[in-house]
Parts: structure tokens; sequence; C-alpha cells
């Protein structure tokens, strides 16, 4: 752990000393990470480091069993998950793409957009195609928006997916291995596209896990390197992935090397 | 003797051929006779000590004939409505089972002098002794009787001339047990089955009009081709009427009365070659009531009504299936540890039991808490059966739809109840589509069990026809294109389904 991501005061996103047990196996022991607005953070590990178990604590897909979350002022506490009712003003804050994008198989493009804009935000269906058509054409899929999500390529479904999760206009976006279905072309620009999302609306802040050291390289403004259950290393790109000081790192290199 | 040679089965064959080694002259091979053991005393039934055994008047009077020929008399179990078809067949011999003289067997059939005269009575309950004392007071009243019987003949009669609604029955029991528990009005059958009736009652719950309705006779029979043996059969009934051995049997048996003495001095006082007429011998009720029957289109209305009647029945009881096959499917998916279990119980117990036995629990097992109408019964038994096959289904497909996708719908401030009709619903009716259509046309066929609680649907009607006309050539390939033209069109939709929405 590193004195950089220590506090989580004035942060968007404050992941403080995270725990969580599947059984009586730990995958997080003490993990703090945080994330401001404006700012692009990876969370990279080995698999089974605990990537996805902490974007899913953040989410409050996942029970987790000490330390606290909190997003934008929203505080999590350690324990079940509380009532869906209780977690509304959380859902309007926090965004997450899917690994496999889990678009909703029956639904065309533009619905999967507008479905939650029209039914949780109450925007009317006009008003909310306009929302999802600029969305759409935003990630660069607009030609796109009549299409079912079997017939979408791996790449158009994961920005379909991102338009998606954009749609309630979370402050704080959760992204899990973006890159892992797409070619070197196809992640610069999903990099450049990251990077105008964390700029746009007075800033958002984005947290992705991935264990794509080059993505991290060329569009993280910081990396923070889980092992063990904890946060071995953080800093700039530069400084984490070209000087490593973990071993762990390291290994996570090496392994992306190969 | 050449049909008996024909017709009898392997195992009697492998039977009379270890006899044959046994002993050292080979005996005259059996004679095989067909009954109905469930048909019970005094007819026949099983012996209580042996259940191989049966015993029963009807089983003397074979003995009686096997042995005036100098054979050994052997039993053989036949469904009593296919008695007819059954020796036509050549499984056996001659069948003798309380079976009726009617115009229509003696045309079909050999058929032997009478052997027994029985009276059409009406059971009425107690209650309504006064009120119901000849078919004519019953107009608007349902009346029940066994199937294909000449009961059942008189009552379709009735129908038209009187007014009476009959109600036909698999069995001649449980028109009893009905007319006690106010399901019909009366019950027209043979008296000595009302009498049987009575006794197993204790005497109570109804009351047999003294009245006599129509006469009728039991008579064996034989396949057409068997009119030589039915002549030696004939001989050995005359001398048996003539030498007391009827009589015995009958007065051992308590069904001996008067009219048997004046049945046997008509019969056996003829000349002891030609057959018993069966024209000049008959009351005249018995006669107008069986007529013989017309050829296909007599049939088509009736058909074409029970064709109705399936097709309503199979749609309610699919409803029935739906509706309780997604309650109970959302109880196994969403419900609480309790509510699962018992979930879970449900479809276990109805897919692990027949639906048939099912159906007798339901219409007559809770007769004493719940009197259903036979048609409710019917919906209900089948529409709770195929329920447990459509929660199934309904949870699979729920749970083919990724929880990814429902996570995704969480993230994004859905409610549970939105996630289930916008996200989760939808996409299960996809998947439940196609295997629905197919239990539906499970179900269209399976209907047809309903004719167990008195349904009179599609196969019944054409029992009753294919028992009438004595074939069931014709009315099997119109039955069979009935329900083809019902199924096909569902199949197709759902072999179309599957290809549009089924599961990747």
């Amino acid at each position: 752990m590193t004195g950089d991501a220590g506090g989580t005061r004035g942060a968007l996103l404050g992941i403080h000393e995270l725990r969580l047990n599947y059984g009586a196996r730990e995958v997080l022991r003490a993990a703090t990470v945080e994330v401001r607005r404006g700012e692009v953070v990876a969370l990279m590990g080995l698999s089974g480091a605990g990537k996805t178990s902490a974007l899913r604590a953040v989410a409050a897909l996942q029970r987790f069993h000490g330390g606290r979350i909190v997003v934008d002022g929203f505080a999590l506490e350690p324990g079940p998950a509380p009532p869906e009712s209780r977690l509304k003003p959380l859902r309007r804050r926090v965004g997450l793409v899917f690994q496999g994008h889990a678009l909703f198989e029956h639904l065309t493009a533009l619905e999967n957009v507008t479905l939650a804009l029209t039914h949780v935000l109450g925007r009317r269906r006009d008003e909310a195609e306009g929302e999802a058509e600029r969305l759409l054409a935003a990630l660069e899929v607009g030609g796109r928006a009549g299409a079912l999500p079997r017939e979408l390529s791996g790449g158009e479904a994961q920005r379909v997916a991102i338009a998606r999760a954009l749609a309630p206009d979370p402050a704080l976006l959760l992204m899990d291995e973006p890159t892992a279905a797409l070619d070197p072309a196809r992640r610069s620009s999903l990099g450049r596209t990251l990077r105008r999302l964390a700029a746009d609306d007075g800033g958002r802040g984005l947290l992705i896990a991935t264990h794509d050291a080059a993505f991290a390289r060329a569009h993280a403004d910081r990396v923070a390197i889980l092992a063990d259950g904890v946060v071995v290393e953080a800093g700039s790109p530069a400084e984490v992935l070209d000087r490593p000081a973990h071993h762990a790192t390291r290994a996570l290199l090496a392994a992306g090397d190969g | 003797m050449t049909r008996l040679t024909l017709g009898i089965s392997a195992p009697s064959l492998l039977v009379a051929a270890w006899i044959g080694a046994q002993g050292g002259e080979p005996p005259r091979a059996p004679l095989l006779w067909g009954g109905d053991a469930e048909g019970g005393a005094p007819f026949v039934e099983a012996d209580p000590t042996d259940a191989s055994k049966v015993r029963g008047f009807d089983v003397e009077v074979a003995e009686t004939i096997a042995r005036g020929l100098g054979r050994e008399a052997r039993f053989l179990q036949v469904q009593w409505s296919s008695i007819d078809q059954s020796v036509e067949r050549g499984d056996f011999a001659i069948g003798l089972s309380g079976m009726e003289d009617t115009p229509a067997r003696r045309a079909r059939h050999s058929v032997t002098v009478p052997y027994f005269e029985f009276r059409e009575v009406l059971a009425v309950r107690s209650a309504d002794v006064g009120r119901f004392s000849r078919l004519a007071d019953l107009r608007g009243r349902r009346v029940a009787t066994l199937g294909a019987t000449v009961a059942y003949d008189i009552l379709v009669t009735a129908r038209d001339s009187l007014g009476v609604i009959p109600v036909s029955y698999d069995d001649d029991v449980h028109p009893y047990s009905d007319l006690v528990a106010g399901r019909v009005d009366a019950v027209l059958l043979d008296h000595i089955i009302a009498q049987r009736a009575l006794r197993r009652r204790g005497g109570a719950g109804f009351v047999i009009q003294p009245q006599a309705v129509a006469v009728g006779r039991y008579v064996g029979v034989l396949a057409k081709g068997d009119a030589a043996l039915r002549d030696s059969v004939d001989v050995v009934l005359r001398a048996a009427m003539r030498d007391g051995t009827l009589e015995r049997i009958f007065r051992r048996w308590d069904v001996w009365d008067p009219g048997q003495g004046a049945l046997f001095r008509r019969v056996a006082g003829r000349a002891e070659d030609g057959p018993f007429e069966v024209g000049a011998q008959h009351a005249a009720p018995l006669r107008d009531a069986a007529p013989l029957r017309p050829g296909v289109w007599a049939y088509l209305p009736s058909l074409g009504r029970a064709a109705v009647i399936t097709a309503v029945l199979s749609v309610l009881a699919m409803a029935v299936a739906v509706v309780v096959g997604l309650v109970v499917a959302s109880g196994r998916v969403y419900g609480p540890a309790t509510v699962r279990a018992a979930m879970t119980a449900y479809v276990e117990v109805i897919r692990g039991t027949p639906v048939l036995l099912q159906l007798f629990v339901l219409y007559y097992g809770l007769a004493g808490l719940v009197r259903l109408p036979a048609f409710l019964a019917a919906v209900l038994g089948l529409g709770l059966n195929y329920a447990a096959y459509e929660a199934e289904i309904y949870r699979s497909a729920l749970e083919a739809v990724s929880r990814a996708q429902l996570e995704a719908a969480r993230t994004l401030g859905f409610s549970e109840a939105q996630i289930l009709r916008l996200v989760r619903g939808p996409q299960a009716l996809r998947y439940a589509l196609a295997p629905m259509t197919n239990d539906f046309v499970a179900l269209l066929k399976d209907s047809s069990l309903v004719s167990v609680l008195t349904v009179v649907e599609l196969t019944k009607q054409t029992a009753i026809y294919a028992t009438n006309i004595g074939s069931w050539i014709m009315p099997g390939v119109l039955c069979g294109v009935v329900y083809l033209a019902m199924s096909l069109p569902l199949a197709r939709l759902g072999r179309r389904l599957e290809r549009r929405w089924g599961a990747a």
C-alpha cells in the first residue's frame, strides 16, 4: 500500500481497507483505492486477485465484510446488501459495464439504452430516444441503433453497453476487463473514448479492472496493483509500470508480456 | 372348432403342450372363455382366496358349457367393453359376462340362446321415491348408466323422446355412489347390478323402483364364424335348463326368480336344433331402444360435438395450467425456502403419479368434500397436472436469462418487479413458447383420459360409435383426422417458435 491512496477526502470514489471473503477464502484483505473526478484509474492484478469482486462491491452487487466504500457522499457498510430501495442514490451515481457486456438480448441497441431512461428516470420516450441516439453516436455505434445484441460484433456490443451504463449519467463508471475481446486498433480507439468520457460533463471518474498493461500505460491516469488482497503499489503508469517496486507488479507485467 | 384352434393364444398352446407331455392321453383343448372380473360378483369375480381363480354364476355357466362339450373351461380376463371385438379377433371362444342380447350383437356375432333374464330397473335416492318412478318422471334430469349397454341405448332414446340426460360411466359402481352424492338423479341398470350396489351400501342411500323399465337377457357371444360351436353350446345350455343345472347355479348365487323358469320353458321347450329367434321373444322396448345404427354420416354430428368438447376442455385446462404453472414457477424462483419446498413437492408429486390416478382422486376420492361437476373436475384435473410441467418450463426459462443481465438491470436502478416485467419475463416467455405449444398438443391428446369422469369427449364418443357399428376402422380414422386437424397446426406453430426464439 502506498501513501498516495491513503485518504478518501475530495475523492469521487473511496474504497477504504476493503475486506471480502468467499466462504473461508479471503479475496480482499484491506484494499484501498480512490478515484477522483476526471480521472481514469486502472485496477490491475492477476486473475483471481479480486478486481471484479471490488467492482461488484462498489456496485452493491456483492456483500463485503470489512472496510468502507463511499461514492460521492453515499456510504456502503459491511454486511448484507441493503434493500434496493435504499440503494437508489448509489444507482444514480454508479454505472457498471460487465465483461460479457450483458446487453438485454430481446431489445435493440437503442432500446437497451432507453429502457432505464424511460422506466427509472421517467423521461418521455422521444426525449429518451434522442438522448440514446446522442450517446450511441458519441460511442461511434450510432448506425447500429436498430440492431439486436446478437447482431452486433464484440466491440459494438461493448460500446452499446457503455452507452447503456452512461444513460443515467453516473458520476462513476466501473468497467470490467473492457479490452478482453478487442484487437489492438479497437483497444486504442476505446482508450481515447474513455479519456473523453472522463473529461466530459464536468468530469467523471472511471475505475477500470484490467490486466492489460499496455492499455493502462496508454490511457490511465493512475494504476493500482492488487495482490494478496491489498493494493501493493499505486501511482502514475510511468512510476508503477516502468519502475515496478513490488514483485507482484513484475509478475503481472511478465504474465502480460507472455 | 377351427376358429378355436386358430384363436387360442401362445401361452395356452404352451400349457396344452405341457399337459400333453405330463399325461398319457392327450386331452382335448380347453374351452377358452372371456369375461371381466372387474364386473365382480355375482357375474365373474376374482376368488378372494386365490386371485388367479374366478367365481360367479357366469363362471359356473362356462364350466357347465365346457363340461357338456367334454372340455375344460379356462378363463381369460378381457375388459368388458372389449369382449365383442376380442371374441371376433379369436382371443377366446366364448364371451360370458352378463353380455346382453341385442339385435346388433346378433347381427355381428354368433350368439347363444339366452340363459338369464334381467330387468332394467331405476334406482333413485330414497327421498325421490315418490317423484321419480319412471323414466318419464326424469325430464331434464341426469340419469346414469354403464356405457355401451342396452340401458345406455334406452337412455339415449329417452333423451330424444322424454328429455332425460344420459350420463355414461365406465364402471357400474360409481353411478350409484354419484346417485347418493347427488351428481345424478337416477341410475338405470340391470337389477342384479342394482341389488348388488344396494347390498354394498347396507341397503341405505337409494331405492330400486319395482317397475322394470325393460327386460333383457344374457347370452354367450361367439365369433361370427363359430356358428357350429354356438349350436353345440345351445344344446348344452338347453339341457342344463331342463335338468336343473342352471337353476341350481342361479339359486346358489341368489339370482333365481320365477322369471328364469319362464325363460327356460320358452328356450328349452323349442327344438334343439336351430337358433333361438331373438325378435319373437323380445319385449318391445328393448327392440326399439337398440336399433342397428346407420353409417358414418349419422355419427358426424355427435363426433363434431365431442370434438368441440375436447377443444374447449383442452383450452380451459391449458389456461389453468399456465396460471397455476406461473404461480408455482414464481414460488420456486422467487419464494422463501418454505414456499420453494412446497412448490417443489407439488411438482414432484404431480409428475411422479399417473394423471389417471389424479383424476380419480379429484373426482371420486374428494367427492365427500367437494362435489365437482364432471367437466369442471376434468378441466381442473388436467390443468393441475399440466401445471407441474408448465411450472418446470417457466422455471427453466426464467433461469435461462443470464444472471449478468439481471445484475446489469439492478445497477441501472430497476426494481425487482421491473426486472421481471421488462427484462426477465419477456425473454423467458420466448424460451417457454415452443415447449408450451408442444405441451398443449400433448394435453389435447391426454384430454381423452377424462372419459373416466363421464365426460364424453372425442375419443369416448369414438369408442361408443365403434362399439355400436362393431368396427374401429372408420371411427378410428375419423377420430384420428379430427385430432390431427387440431394438433398439426399447433405442432407447426411450435416448430416455428422454436426456430425463431429457441435458446441459442
